[in-house]
Formats: structure tokens, C-alpha cells, sequence
């Protein structure tokens, strides 16, 4: 793993962290978000309003003016006046004082607090980790106001007294954000490996987690923000750090109560700025959710759209299968993922996919088995059994679904935990058969049966925890089984099992296969899976196939540079006593796929050729080969 | 997995003591005199010493901690400073007012706001961000100014229903309830929007299982999916949070009943808080803290009926 590259180090020497460019691009794009912006432009005009009330206000917000009492908006008083004639905006400006001022104590409290506190816990774990938590989970069980009521009566009403409580109450919220930051980031390989090179603790929370983690906390804090101001307002309504008649935006509400048979309109001034303001601080709070959890996705919109697909020759067209899928293209907003792939699925046929992580291949099988989510986008076509999944109607989809069955890599995972198995089994027996639930049950045990398991009736009981892999891993096997399919996507079946399990897993595979007649498409990464199961494979590398042979032809003369490579990176063919060859650098990600060549960073034979336009996939030198390589003689020709 | 939730009962149950406790600590922080505060500025500073040394306030913090723990140990909360009557006997007449407006309050807020929740989770994007609006105006618009709008509107405007005050149950059933509904409003409001958005982001949550990926590629339709499995998974989260809600629904009955001017529980909260009365507020502090940790057992003794893994072995 490239760790060192993932924080460049800059001429001082000192490490780079989320950086200040970063931050930048952060910020502009909070600032493309009207919604947030608004409501940023909002919060400044307010407190800036509130802070020069002495200079706008027109009136002192204690002047009486017994001529003019309880009256509507005028020339006079704009929005009106109380029981005494005082002015209702002269009071709303200066009231927001006590409002605002107590928001910014109780959330620098929050702050100071939970920030560290919640560091510490996330990043030291531990004991330290164990006691923050239980004091939260406490103080988050503590109904605030009894406690704010007692430290208002103890310290004679005083209203930084109240906001410091409230900062104290409300530290947790900023602490758990913090800390569950702080664990998440911790485990990432460049703070481990920071901590293997000796940084100093202490300099990592500050250099490196601190920076990657500030999003959240900003949100939180604005959300903070929005949640303090309703409670501060609400204890000075109750006048609570307040003393009457001194103004507060809370205490206007209570004032206009009092007023409300004379005179109604005096609740919408100062209700309606507590609402507005808190309505700003959450749009505040989203804005910077979007603004900081998008730099990725942004970063990726502004890559050039590929609309440069030459579709490649169609050499290698076999008879239709059951499955025939047709320049399948898969994007993610205007991230394409997956580019140009075909392959086709004869009855019987087991077909394995292979590839590094992040090449594409669960998109694809996702593309296949429609769950790819409502921000996937397919185009190509994907025909099961003559009809073309990617246009046919949501029914057709539907009533696919369990005719193209899914096995998925953790069978721990893949199970709902609150059904047992005879529940969840026996829910989509009974989605295919429309059975009773009798036939129904009786069907489940076959299955169970068929899969392997002992002593069906007892695990139909059981819940998914209770089993191991190995038998979950059958279960699943066993619903996928259900709905009788004709094609079975297994992704990584035996990745999450044993050793001694996994064979077990694939020669049941096998065996279902000849005892059904279906197809199964098997994505792995690992080889020596695709040498034992396999009849045909496709290599898949940054998105393309780039190659696709029978599995004999495929050990025997690989075709394209990177089949060759994987082949001898692999522990089993590797000679002995030599070191293990690897193949440097990264699969590039798809926004930095280039228009050439995808693997031509990596590539041992590559020439200027291969960078210019898009390799075709081209028959290659083995009966029903293809590999997308223009250097097809050379890879031939090399010796290993 | 029993050990960590017999520990999270103990834990709630500890509340009880820990609460007060905490209260009581911040009483010993007083800069206050108390003798002083009640007497007036008019008193002689010997009549504030011997007042302060009456109510006990001369002894040691922990003498008086312990003179208060064996106290509320035997059911007795003191005495309140400013009337000297018992805290239990003031508290007790006060507390079926506050019960009806919480449990009515936690019964909607929970019932309706589960049902939007959950109605929501299956209803598609728009839904969802209708119900993103709804509770972002939850949190905006105060409970205080939520009830005095209503008040204007129900009681003044139209005189459907009265502005304040409360009947008791046994003046007249349909007064209590009539005098009840607009203050359990204002109180469940910002509680089923909280609900409702909880309830369907545990929802969305669940709905990105692993599990629902292969339930919904072997063919289980998409009505299960929302409303048996991701339903199911949700449940047990959702009701944890349903007791930090209610935990803050709590503090708002106080604002919502002096808005209606209920003699409750929290009205006798904000005048002895002003009147430095101590004894009660420490007194509505162990009340509080028993509802809360009632609600809390219940919660915890829900999670293992609705998460088969909480269950014992």
C-alpha cells in the first residue's frame, strides 16, 4: 500500500494534512450552495444587527411611550409596540444580545469540553474511551432543565451561569460526533502508519485527525447552534436569566402572551426571528454537510465526461446464452465505472470474474442483479433469456429477481438478524411458489437439506448469530437457491470463510450446478478459486474486461500484460525460493482513468501507442481469447 | 450480552441517586445567601444568621448530603424553605398534573410520530424530504411560542378550547381533557417530528443492509423489505432513542406548563427557582429523574424482545 503518498510530505518536511487548499475548495463549495449561503448571510446580518443595536436601534428599548401603547406596525414603531409603548424592534435588537451571546457561551463551553474529551476517547479507546462513555450516556439521561432550574436559583438568576450549564449539558452531543470522528479516522492506514513511524499521539490527533474530522464537528456545532438558541429562548420566556423589564428575544413572547386579547400581532416579531434564526443555523448545518461531504464527488464531476467510446470490435460474438450482456456502461453521477463490458452466460456455464479490488466488478454483477441503487445509471443492454433487463418494466424486473439469484461475500452479514432462518427461507420460498405454508415449510427443509446442512428442523429455528460461516454461508446459498434459479451470482462466496470451509462452499457450487442445469457467475480475486471452478473467465482492470479466454487457455497463454502479471503474482505458480513478483503502483480510480490504455502505468510492454485512443478488445491467440491489448504478439512472445 | 444489559438497567436504575446527587452538589457552589435572598434586604444579619442556621445551612456540605440521602433513603425530601411544608406533600398534589401532560404527550408523540416515520421510510424521496422539512420546524419553532400561537388561535380567536388553567379528572372528564389538548399538543409537536425523522432514518439505515441487498436480488418484494425487515431491524434503535426524546419532551413540559399555567410539577419548578427554594427543586429533580428512569427500564427491557441478539443465550 502506497501510504506515504497518501500525505505528501512539503519541502519543510512536515506532513501535509487535509491541507489548507482543501479547506478552500470547502469553503467555495459551501459558497455554491444558495441555500446555505442565505442562510450564512442571514446569521451575520443578525448579529451584526444585534451587536450595533445601540447605533440602529431607534429607540432605547426601555423608553416608554404611553401615547403610542400595544399598537401594530406604524411608521413610528416598524413592528409595533408593547403595554408601555416601547418600541418591539429597539427591543429585538437589543434582546438578541442576551439570545446570541448566551448561544456562543454554551456552545464554546460544548466545545471545549466535548472536542478534547471525545479526541481522547475516540483516538485512545481503552478505559479512557470506557469511563467518557458512561459519563455521557448519564449526563444524556439528565433532564437539562432540573438541572439548569438549580443552577439558575443557586447563582441568582445569572445568565452565564444557565449558558455555561447548558454548554456542560450539551457537551455530549459535540463529544459523540468527535469521537465517533476520531475512531473512524484511527483506523484509517495512514494514521496506523503514522503511529508505526513514531508520530507522536498527541501529533497525530492534531496534524492528521483533527483536519479529516472537522466536517462533522462543523455540522454538529451549527446544529448545536440551532437546538441552544430554542432552549435559551425558552428559559428566558420562562425569565429565566433575564430580569424583566430587560429585553430578551424569549421574553418578548412572554411579554406579547400577556398581550395576546389586545394586541396578537406582538407574537410574530420575536417568535418569528427565534424561528428564522434557528431555521438558519440547521440550513447552515446542511450546507456545510453537503459542502463537506461532497469534495469527492466534486472532484470527480470535474473530470471530462468519456464521450469517446469506440465500440470495439465485436469479434468475439458466441451463441446466446442465458445471459448475454452488451456494452454495459455503469455511472455514478457523471462517473463512469464501468466501460464498455460484454460477456455472455451459456446454461451450465460457470464464468469467473477476476480482478484487483475496485476494478468494477460488483458493479457489474450489481448492474446484473438491478441493485445498483436509484444514483446508478446503465446503459448497454443486459438480455436474460431474450429480454433486455435494462428496458424492460419494473414487473419484468421484479419477477427476475431470485430467477437471477445472489450469494453475497459475507454470509454474516447477508442474513437479516432479526428473522430466523426458517423465517426468512420461508418468506421467499413462499414469494416464488405462492404456496401454503406447509408445502412451504416442507420446501424450505429440502432446501436446507439440499445445501448440505444438518438437522434442518432444529437451525429453521435459529437466528443467523447463532450458527457459524460456514452454515450461514450454505443458508444463503439455500435462499438463493429458492427461487429456482437459472443464473446464481455468487461475489466472493468463500472471501469471509475458512480455509477448510471454503472448499467445501465451492464444491457445492459445483455440485448444485450439475444437479440444476443453471449458470453461475463467480467474482473473486482469488485464482486458485477460478483454476478449480471455472469454465471461462473474464479479466476485469479499472472499470473494462481485459481479457476474457477458457480457463485452461487462460493459465496456459495469457494474453493480455495484466492477466500475465496477476498469474505470476500468485503465490502457487511463483517459483520457489524467488521472490514473489508484484505489480507496482495502483488501480487507478475511475476518474483518473486515462483515454488510452487503463492499465498503461503499470504496464511492462507499453509503448507511445497505447496512450492515444481506446484499446479494442481483439481476438487473441487462443480458440474463443480476446484481450484488449495492441501488443498482443510481444506478451505472446515473452517468456515468463 | 445479559451482563451488558443487566448493567445498562443497574445503570439507569443509578440515575436516581446520581441525578440528585449532582443537583445537590451544585447547591455546595451557591454563592448565594440563602437567609439573605428570602428574608430581604430589610432583615438584621443576626435574623439571617439564625434563619440560615434553622433551615440547616450552617452545617458542612456533607453533613447536609447525608442528612439528605438518608432522608430520601426513607421517602423524605425535606421541607421547602419558603413555606415549610413537606416537598412530598407539595410535590404529591402537583404530580398528577405533570403525569397526565407527559404520558398524554409521550402516548401521541410516539404513536404519531412512529406511524409518519415509518410511513415516510416507504413513501420515496419526496416523502422524505416532506418529512425533513416537517422536523427541521420541529426544532425551529419553540414549544413556548408553538403553545401561545395555539392559545391565540384556539382560546382567543375562536374559544374552542380554554386558554389556560387545568381541571382536575374528577371536576369533570371532558373539562380535564379539554383543558389538556392544547398544552399535549404543544408539548408532542417537536417530539413526533423528532420521532418521525428517527424512525425513518434507523429506517434507511436498515434498508442498506447487506441483508435486504440479497433478500431483495433472491426476490422478497419490496413491501416486506420497508415494512417487515428494515422495519424489524429498526425498532430496537429507534426506541433507544425514543427515551432521549422523551428525555428532552420532559424539559419542555416545564416551559409548556407555565404557558398554561398548570399547577404542576414544573410550574412549582420555575417559581421555587426564583424564590431560591432549594429543597424543592431538588425534590422536582428526584421526580423527574424517577420518570426518567422508569422510561429508561422500559427501553431497556424492550431491546432484547426486539433484537433476537440482546436476547440471553
Amino acid at each position: 500500500m502506497s501510504v506515504v503518498t497518501e500525505t505528501p510530505a512539503t519541502e519543510t518536511g512536515r506532513p501535509a494534512p487535509a491541507g489548507d487548499r482543501q479547506r478552500w475548495r470547502t469553503l467555495r463549495e459551501f459558497a455554491r450552495r444558495p441555500l446555505g449561503l442565505a442562510a450564512a448571510v442571514f446569521l451575520i446580518l443578525i448579529s451584526a444587527a444585534v451587536a450595533a443595536a445601540s447605533w440602529l436601534a431607534p429607540y432605547d428599548p426601555l423608553a416608554q411611550d404611553l401615547g403610542h401603547t400595544l399598537s401594530g406596525p406604524t411608521g413610528q414603531h416598524w413592528l409595533g409596540s408593547d403595554q408601555l409603548g416601547r418600541d418591539v424592534l429597539s427591543r429585538l435588537l437589543f434582546g438578541g444580545q442576551v439570545t446570541l451571546i448566551g448561544v456562543v457561551e454554551a456552545l464554546a463551553v460544548a466545545f471545549v469540553i466535548g472536542l478534547p474529551l471525545g479526541l481522547a476517547a475516540g483516538f485512545l479507546g481503552g478505559w479512557v474511551d470506557a469511563v467518557v462513555s458512561r459519563v455521557t450516556e448519564v449526563v444524556m439521561a439528565i433532564p437539562a432543565i432540573v438541572v439548569l432550574l438549580m443552577a439558575y436559583s443557586v447563582f441568582d438568576n445569572n445568565a452565564h451561569a444557565g449558558m455555561l450549564t447548558l454548554g456542560l449539558l450539551s457537551a455530549p452531543t459535540l463529544l459523540r460526533v468527535s469521537r465517533g470522528a476520531a475512531r473512524g479516522v484511527r483506523a484509517e492506514t495512514f494514521i496506523v502508519a503514522s503511529e508505526v513511524v513514531g508520530t507522536g499521539r498527541a501529533r497525530i490527533v492534531l496534524r492528521h485527525v483533527l483536519p479529516n474530522i472537522w466536517g462533522p464537528i462543523l455540522v454538529n456545532t451549527a446544529m448545536l447552534a440551532a437546538i441552544n438558541l430554542g432552549v435559551q429562548a425558552g428559559l428566558n420566556y420562562l425569565n429565566l436569566g433575564v430580569k424583566p423589564p430587560a429585553p430578551s428575544w424569549g421574553g418578548l413572547v412572554a411579554e406579547a402572551q400577556i398581550n395576546l386579547q389586545l394586541q396578537p400581532w406582538l407574537v410574530i416579531p420575536s417568535g418569528l426571528t427565534i424561528a428564522l434564526t434557528i431555521v438558519a443555523f440547521i440550513l447552515l448545518a446542511d450546507g456545510l454537510r453537503d459542502a463537506t461531504s461532497s469534495r469527492t464527488s466534486r472532484a470527480a464531476r470535474s473530470v471530462t465526461p468519456a464521450t469517446d467510446r469506440v465500440r470495439p470490435v465485436d469479434e468475439v460474438e458466441p451463441a446466446a446464452g442465458v445471459l448475454e450482456v452488451r456494452h454495459l456502461d455503469v455511472h455514478f453521477g457523471a462517473l463512469r465505472v464501468v466501460q464498455d463490458v460484454s460477456f455472455s452466460l451459456q446454461e451450465r456455464e460457470i464464468l469467473g470474474i477476476v480482478g484487483e479490488s475496485g476494478c468494477g466488478k460488483s458493479v457489474t454483477v450489481s448492474a446484473v442483479l438491478d441493485s445498483l441503487g436509484p444514483t446508478g445509471r446503465t446503459t448497454g443492454s443486459i438480455k436474460f433469456d431474450g429480454t433486455d433487463l435494462l428496458t424492460a418494466p419494473a414487473s419484468t424486473r421484479a419477477a427476475t429477481r431470485g430467477r437471477i439469484a445472489y450469494v453475497s461475500q459475507d454470509p454474516m452479514v447477508s442474513l437479516d438478524p432479526s428473522f430466523t432462518i426458517g423465517a426468512q427461507l420461508g418468506e421467499i420460498v413462499r414469494t416464488h411458489d405462492r404456496s401454503s405454508r406447509a408445502a412451504a415449510q416442507a420446501r424450505v427443509l429440502e432446501l436446507l437439506t439440499d445445501v448440505g446442512l444438518p438437522d434442518p428442523p432444529a437451525l429453521m429455528k435459529k437466528y443467523p448469530h447463532q450458527i457459524s460461516g460456514g452454515q450461514a454461508q450454505r443458508v444463503s446459498i439455500a435462499c438463493a437457491l429458492a427461487g429456482r434459479p437459472r443464473v446464481l451470482v455468487a461475489d466472493e462466496p468463500t472471501t469471509a470463510l475458512d480455509v477448510t470451509v471454503q472448499g467445501e462452499i465451492l464444491s457445492l457450487l459445483r455440485r448444485l450446478r450439475d444437479q440444476n442445469g443453471m449458470a453461475i457467475i463467480l467474482i473473486t480475486h482469488d485464482l486458485g478459486v477460478i483454476a478449480d471452478l471455472c469454465d471461462r473467465v473474464a479479466v476485469m482492470y479499472a472499470g473494462q474486461i481485459v481479457e476474457t479466454a477458457p480457463a485452461g487457455t487462460l493459465f496456459g497463454h495469457p494474453s493480455h500484460p495484466y492477466t500475465k502479471a496477476l498469474i505470476q503474482a500468485n503465490p502457487i505458480v511463483a517459483e520457489r525460493g524467488q521472490l514473489l513478483p508484484s505489480i507496482p503502483g495502483v488501480v487507478p480510480a475511475p476518474a483518473d482513468w486515462p483515454v488510452g490504455c487503463h492499465f498503461y502505468d503499470r504496464c511492462a510492454f507499453r509503448t507511445p501507442a497505447c496512450a492515444g485512443q481506446p484499446i479494442p478488445l481483439v481476438p487473441a491467440g487462443g480458440a474463443d481469447q480476446a484481450a484488449r491489448c495492441i501488443h498482443l504478439d510481444a506478451v505472446l512472445g515473452a517468456t515468463s | 450480552m445479559f451482563r451488558t444489559w443487566g448493567t445498562r438497567i443497574l445503570g439507569s436504575l443509578a440515575l436516581i441517586v446520581i441525578v440528585p446527587s449532582i443537583t445537590f452538589l451544585l447547591q455546595s457552589l451557591t454563592p448565594v445567601d440563602i437567609g439573605r435572598s428570602i428574608l430581604g434586604l430589610g432583615a438584621s444579619q443576626d435574623q439571617v444568621d439564625a434563619y440560615n442556621h434553622q433551615l440547616g445551612l450552617d452545617r458542612p456540605f456533607l453533613t447536609r448530603y447525608w442528612d439528605w440521602l438518608t432522608g430520601f433513603a426513607h421517602g423524605d425530601l425535606g421541607t421547602s424553605y419558603t413555606s415549610g411544608e413537606a416537598v412530598t406533600t407539595m410535590l404529591g398534589a402537583r404530580l398528577p398534573v405533570s403525569l397526565a401532560l407527559i404520558i398524554g404527550s409521550l402516548l401521541i408523540f410516539t404513536v404519531v410520530g412512529l406511524l409518519l416515520g415509518v410511513l415516510s421510510a416507504g413513501g420515496g424521496r419526496i416523502v422524505g424530504r416532506v418529512v425533513d422539512v416537517v422536523s427541521s420546524a420541529g426544532i425551529a419553532i419553540p414549544n413556548f411560542w408553538l403553545g401561545v400561537i395555539l392559545v391565540s388561535l384556539f382560546a382567543v380567536k375562536t374559544t374552542i378550547l380554554p386558554a389556560t388553567g387545568y381541571v382536575p379528572f374528577a371536576a369533570g372528564p371532558g373539562d380535564w381533557f379539554r383543558s389538556l389538548v392544547l398544552p399535549v399538543v404543544a408539548l408532542s409537536f417537536a417530539g413526533i417530528t423528532a420521532v418521525a425523522k428517527q424512525t425513518r432514518d434507523q429506517m434507511m439505515v436498515a434498508l442498506t443492509g447487506p441483508y435486504i441487498r440479497s433478500l431483495r436480488a433472491n426476490g422478497v418484494p419490496e413491501r416486506s423489505l420497508v415494512y417487515r425487515h428494515a422495519l424489524r431491524n429498526a425498532s430496537g434503535p429507534t426506541v433507544t432513542v425514543l427515551g432521549l426524546i422523551f428525555v428532552g419532551a420532559l424539559s419542555g413540559s416545564v416551559v409548556v406548563e407555565n404557558i398554561f399555567v398548570l399547577p404542576g410539577l414544573g410550574s412549582q419548578a420555575v417559581t421555587s427557582a426564583g424564590q431560591h427554594d432549594l429543597p424543592v427543586i431538588q425534590g422536582i429533580a428526584v421526580y423527574f429523574t424517577t420518570i426518567v428512569v422508569v422510561v429508561n427500564v422500559v427501553v431497556d427491557l424492550a431491546i432484547p424482545f426486539l433484537n433476537p441478539k440482546a436476547r440471553a443465550r
